[in-house]
């Protein structure tokens, strides 16, 4: 709370955005498309995070709108001859106003039922991204997206490119970082902990549920202008439903609620199965158990383990250690 | 003495029963009007009529004259209504400051002028008043989660004071509160009503707690008014003594 203390979270943040702007160091294009691909799903999944994790509205969308944001990015620098950060801009803007929209069910049922009306949300998305050929191609999906020029520098090589996408996950962790400890996040989290209560002091639960999912949504649109040019090719497959469910397991693995979960929870995701590869076809089996085995140990995920451990260590009651409490 | 809230003949059914059957009051200004009742006569459920938890079958509900029937939650606490809940509800995952900054943020300019304004609303030194109102100094940075129970109905009070509301409707405020805890809030409450000028509607059990905090009392029954009095013509009156309050 103290403005004084440095701010765990903040620190991370730039110093991992460091680290990884070198990383690639003698990792070859493979192992630097993997760091990259780790960095754009992790967007994805700090925007569900936001939705899901400090909001507490279940969402299984996030993949769909991430195609919204990729295909509207693929389309607009293949076809339109839009340029890369104005797609981005439009990719994200599109996804804030479905995600207000989609938001729109969430005033009115809950829980399960929310999940639900999110489910049917994705499978529509995924039947327009295959069956409308005209706009999307359909399985044939839409090859040759270029890469971005930035300040008139080409990232269409692996580590350029990758370095371009290390500093704009940065500003979106940052502006996230910021919004959670905004009166904002404070309303979020009011939302998720207790609406009937917030409701009480004010808090108007109608915008905040809307901001919520249209934020968090935004983010997922932002990854999908990140992920089409990394890639070069899309097509539907990656954008479906189990796509989705597969954000959402990363949100709780990485800790949800934790403002540095969904980087955990995306390396779980994205990194793990590569390391894994050694075991041949195995890995899948092996990576489902070590996740299984996560949550049972504990279900605050990885970062929640962490914070357990840290306050073993010094001894005293859980207060404020968080990011998250932290934060707000 | 200006009236703060008229309730004109408010009915709740649920089905075919009536929780709430015709229930009229007035509450004036600077009052603290007490109710009391059986368990399952209705007091819950009129405060969640008032209040815009539930819309009331019939009735009319007016906030300084103004009909406010069936406005929603948020609309009443901007108006300057305030309540607690018969449960408690507070936030636990946030501190008690946080608890307290986010129950007065919301009255703090516009949406858009919050996200871009102080992380705390410009609320720090508010709360910590409150803080020290309600003697939870030593808690400020605690987890709301991890207070006492009757800390917790100290915060949850406290919370609904930090917007300095007009009106404040505490459903129970001295259940499961332990005796010493209890001289506190009663304090803390009377201290509220003189120094801030709240008008309280207060919903207890506790006989000792109203009688001597309330400058009137309403007696419940079945879903309607059995009697409205000081509590001295309460305690007097045969038929509370007869339905509710015993020999």
């Amino acid at each position: 709370m103290s403005a004084s203390r440095v701010d765990g979270v903040l620190v991370t943040l730039i110093a991992g955005a460091a680290i990884l702007w070198f990383a690639p160091a003698g990792m070859g294009r493979y192992g630097t498309y993997v760091l990259s691909l780790w960095l754009v799903t992790a967007v994805a999944v700090m925007g569900l995070n936001l939705t899901l994790g400090i909001a507490g509205l279940k969402s299984l969308a996030q993949a769909a709108f991430m195609g919204i944001g990729a295909y509207a990015t693929a389309l607009l620098t293949t076809k339109a001859g839009v340029g890369w950060f104005s797609a981005f801009a439009i990719s994200g803007a599109l996804c804030f106003a479905a995600g207000l929209l989609l938001g729109f069910p969430a005033l009115r049922v809950k829980a399960h039922y929310l999940a639900f009306v999110t489910l049917a949300f994705s499978t529509l998305v995924w039947l327009v991204l295959r069956n409308e050929q005209w706009l999307t191609g359909g399985v044939f999906g839409i090859s040759n997206i270029p890469r971005p020029v930035v300040f008139g520098v080409r990232t269409d090589n692996a580590l350029p490119f990758h370095r371009f996408v290390v500093a704009v996950t940065l500003i979106l962790a940052l502006i996230l970082w910021w919004l959670v400890r905004s009166p904002w996040g404070r309303a979020f989290l009011a939302l998720r902990e207790n609406p009937v209560r917030a409701a009480s002091l004010g808090v108007n639960i109608r915008a905040y549920t809307l901001l919520a999912f249209a934020i968090g949504s935004a983010y997922a649109g932002f990854a999908g202008a990140l992920y089409a040019p990394l890639v070069e090719f899309i097509d539907p497959s990656p954008f479906q439903l189990s796509a989705s469910f597969f954000l959402l397991l990363m949100v709780v693995a990485g800790g949800s609620g934790y403002q540095l979960g969904p980087f955990v929870g995306a390396l779980l995701g994205v990194v793990l199965p590569e390391w894994l590869r050694f075991t041949g076809g195995l890995y899948l089996i092996i990576f489902a158990a070590i996740v299984i085995g996560l949550l049972i140990a504990c279900p605050q995920g990885v970062l929640g383990l962490i914070e357990r451990g840290w306050t073993a260590i010094r001894r005293r009651p859980m207060v404020g250690n968080t990011p998250v409490k932290d934060a707000v | 003495m200006a009236t703060v809230l008229e309730v004109e003949g408010v009915r709740k059914h649920f089905g075919g029963i009536a929780a709430v059957d015709g229930v009229s009051f007035t509450v004036e200004e600077g009052e603290i009007l007490g109710i009391i009742g059986p368990n399952g006569c209705g007091k819950s459920t009129l405060f969640n009529c008032i209040l815009g938890q539930l819309l009331p079958t019939a009735g009319r509900v007016k906030l300084d004259g103004a009909d406010v029937t069936g406005l929603n939650p948020e609309d009443m606490n901007r108006r300057g209504v305030s309540r607690t809940f018969q449960l408690l509800q507070v936030f636990p995952e946030l501190s008690v400051r946080e608890n307290l900054i986010l129950a007065g943020q919301e009255h703090q300019g516009t949406m858009l002028g919050r996200l871009f304004g102080p992380r705390d609303a410009g609320l720090t030194a508010a709360a910590d008043r409150m803080i020290g109102f309600f003697k939870l100094q030593h808690l400020a940075d605690a987890r709301a989660g991890g207070l006492s129970y009757g800390q917790q109905k100290l915060l949850d009070a406290a919370m609904a004071f930090m917007a300095g509301p007009r009106l404040v409707l505490l459903d129970e405020p001295a259940g499961g509160v332990n005796l010493t805890m209890l001289g506190d809030l009663k304090e803390r409450l009377k201290a509220m009503n003189a120094e801030a000028g709240a008008t309280f509607v207060v919903i207890e059990h506790n006989m000792d707690f109203v009688m001597s905090l309330c400058t009137r009392v309403l007696v419940m029954a079945e879903g309607k008014v059995l009697a409205v009095g000081t509590p001295a013509e309460i305690r007097a009156n045969p038929a509370v003594i007869d339905a509710y309050l015993g020999h």
